[in-house]
């Protein structure tokens, strides 16, 4: 039973970090740019195509994985420049509705490019495989890299927003976007940085959640709204935010999944019992949004100056 | 335009409205001049892949026969539902209202179906499933407007169920979507299978892609067999998610409508040595079979889905009681006796209905296997159900 609340608690881990590299990209791109960027999970499912299109290319996971990368930041960056930087001076209400226009466009796009099938990422045999993390329980090798991988970026990011220049420059936008312009920095530069750097993160979420799930036309769409959720309970801008809500968010609707049905099941039908505990397990999430939004209003950790 | 030349028009559009009718009266008794039919299924998202194949069978069925029943030319309104139970609905009442269909096919999902077929029978329109075939319809709430050319959603897990039996599975961990057919297939299982369920998950339908949690409570139930139900995508993500556990090695996996023509581009290797039910295969020795899938593979240089090979039955079917009725559509009657008789070559063979309007057919255990030139495809094993009528019809009063 504890192997598997543990196993359970990994699960939960990997589907929260996997958020947490989309919703950083968004809470970045929100909290600097003041841009609501709708079209962040078309970026998603843009690099699990681009990924899925290089492997197939090269014949090695890896190196798609290498390749579209900056194909995914490239792509945010024209995405960037021809499309959303004459909507920075526009009500959020404009910006939603040009973005979801962009979800529209990139999934036709990709209907008619790559098919209407869907496509698979082939991984190499030794992460199809599994490995024995502790006596008894082995863990699929591929979701343990997604945890590694996760972990890595999250540390990675804080260094980045925390000890060098163009971090400082980043929090200084989320706080104050006007003095940063007003103190002689580049803005449009650093606003397509962050743009390129979010998108990045946006198509590497996408290419790990790609062999999971496989990679299919609006694969963004969904799980857009629960990185919405998790940068609204983190805080705008706020990377440490989305890191602690993203997770939060994983596990407590894995763990819903996993033991809400047999606790219901005892005195439910296994339909109902389904029915309810999802029910459960996502009201949870918003329940804990709901929380947050009455006690901090902000969010978690809110960029100081806010 | 000037006030007395505009009333001058408006009473010419009176005259001509007002005489509409009397032109239209007399033809109505006789033959309809064209035969219109709605087709309602996934044309966008994800699953376009599906209503294009059902499109393209159904045009097929319209080539072999000249585009013609029973010598009256056929015109076809496509309609993409988005999968969305809602969008079906005000689809089918547009084919209703504005183009007037005089029979609405399709249907890939069951809720949608569930959400659509109403306007259709009410406005006593005939609605012939090609696929989704909830026992909602089947049992209580069957119609004499509607038809199934599918199955009953139960038919196929029932097989499986007996299926499990005869390899003498007793311990089954079972998953599927909770939504309309979710339900009809684990009922469907459980309806035949002797052994014992040791644990059941229901995901959430459509979001939930991921099923980490499930396969973690798979691996902690020690099952001697696991069966799913996730049709399209979602079969593509469990099977590739079951490998990536290691479980398929250990646990054998069963399931109904998780690989077809489409999946199986994706799915490969994953699919190799587990254990499917189907209603027809491509190797379905019958000359109709032979003739539909042969054609379809010249014509689009890939293997026909179960959904196409039903939406070929179903344009046949609709056929049949054109030319029974001579085309006097207007005589419902004698269109539901016609539709009830069945009287086509159904690329199945033997196929009948029954009271309920849903098929009595025989259902297969199929497998994958990889061809000479490296491709996967699907082949009959044996039949597990004969003549088999699904358990719901006795509910049906009609």
């Amino acid at each position: 039973m504890l192997l598997l609340l543990f196993e359970q608690f990994l699960n939960g881990l990997q589907i929260g970090l996997l958020l947490f590299l989309l919703a950083a990209g968004l809470t970045l791109v929100f909290g600097i740019m003041d841009l609501v960027n709708l079209a962040h999970g078309s970026l998603y499912m843009m690099g699990a195509y681009f990924a899925a299109v290089f492997t197939q290319w090269t014949g090695n996971f890896f190196l798609g994985a290498l390749l579209a990368l900056p194909a995914g930041a490239l792509l945010g960056i024209i995405v960037e420049v021809v499309a959303l930087r004459t909507l920075y001076t526009r009500d959020h209400l404009d910006q939603v509705l040009a973005t979801f226009g962009l979800i529209l466009f990139f999934n036709e796009f990709a209907r008619v490019v790559f098919g209407a099938g869907g496509m698979a990422i082939e991984l190499p045999s030794w992460l199809e495989g599994q490995v024995e993390i502790m006596p008894g329980l082995p863990y699929p090798s591929f979701r343990f890299l997604i945890i590694v991988v996760g972990l890595g970026c999250a540390g990675f990011l804080y260094l980045l927003v925390q000890k060098t220049r163009l971090g400082m420059l980043i929090r200084a936008g989320a706080s104050n976007r006007e003095m940063v312009g007003a103190l002689g920095i580049d803005i449009k530069l650093l606003f397509t940085l962050v743009f390129g750097l979010g998108s990045a993160l946006a198509a590497l979420a996408g290419l790990m959640s790609g062999p999971i799930t496989t990679v299919q036309i609006g694969m963004g769409d969904n799980i857009l709204i629960l990185a919405l959720v998790v940068i609204v309970i983190g805080g705008i801008g706020s990377i440490r935010g989305a890191f602690i809500a993203a997770v939060a968010i994983g596990v407590i609707d894995t763990m819903g999944r996993a033991f809400l049905p047999n606790m219901l099941g005892s005195f439910l039908n296994p339909s109902d019992a389904g029915t309810l505990a999802q029910a459960l397990s996502s009201m949870l999430i918003y329940i804990l949004m709901a929380a947050v939004l009455v006690l901090r209003p902000a969010g978690l950790f809110p960029a100081p100056g806010r | 335009m000037t006030r007395s030349s505009f009333k001058t028009t408006l009473a010419i559009l009176a005259a001509t409205l007002a005489a509409l009718p009397l032109a239209a009266a007399p033809a109505a008794a006789q033959a309809a001049k064209k035969i219109r039919i709605g087709f309602v299924t996934t044309l966008s998202g994800p699953n376009a892949a599906y209503g294009q194949d059902m499109k393209n069978a159904f045009e097929l069925a319209l080539d072999h026969m000249g585009r013609k029943m029973g010598g009256i030319p056929v015109e076809v309104v496509y309609e993409d539902d988005e999968q969305k139970p809602e969008v079906g609905k005000q689809k089918t009442e547009k084919l209703l209202q504005r183009d007037k269909v005089d029979f609405v096919a399709g249907y890939i999902w069951s809720n949608v179906l569930l959400a659509s077929y109403k306007p259709a029978i009410e406005n006593k329109t005939f609605l012939i499933s090609a696929n989704a075939g909830p026992s909602q319809l089947a049992g209580d709430q069957c119609s004499p407007y509607f038809f199934a050319a599918s199955w009953q959603n139960d038919q196929n897990h029932m097989a499986v169920g007996e299926l499990l039996n005869q390899k003498g599975a007793k311990k089954l961990y079972m998953v599927a979507p909770n939504y309309a057919a979710g339900q009809d297939a684990t009922n469907g299982v459980k309806a035949l299978f002797k052994g014992q369920v040791v644990g059941q998950d229901m995901t959430k339908w459509p979001d939930q892609l991921d099923f980490s949690a499930e396969i973690s409570k798979i691996r902690a139930a020690r099952p001697d067999a696991v069966y799913v139900f996730f049709p399209s995508r979602w079969g593509v993500q469990f099977y590739t998610q079951y490998n990536q556990a290691g479980l398929k090695k250990d646990i054998p996996l069963y399931s109904a409508f998780t690989v077809d023509a489409v999946t199986l581009k994706l799915q490969k290797d994953l699919a190799l040595e587990t254990y499917l039910t189907m209603t027809w295969g491509t190797d379905l020795p019958y000359a109709a079979n032979q003739k539909f899938v042969g054609d379809f593979r010249k014509k689009h240089k890939d293997n026909p889905t179960f959904y196409g090979a039903q939406s070929y039955d179903a344009a046949n079917l609709i056929a049949s009681a054109v030319t029974a009725t001579r085309g006097n559509l207007k005589d419902k009657d004698a269109v539901r006796k016609a539709l009830e008789a069945a009287k086509f070559d159904s690329v199945r063979g033997p196929f009948k209905f029954g009271n309920n309007h849903f098929p009595i057919q025989n259902v297969y255990q199929q497998e994958v296997y990889k061809t000479a030139d490296g491709e996967y495809d699907l082949r009959t094993v044996s039949t597990v159900l004969t003549a088999h009528q699904d358990p719901h019809a006795a509910k049906c009063k009609m």
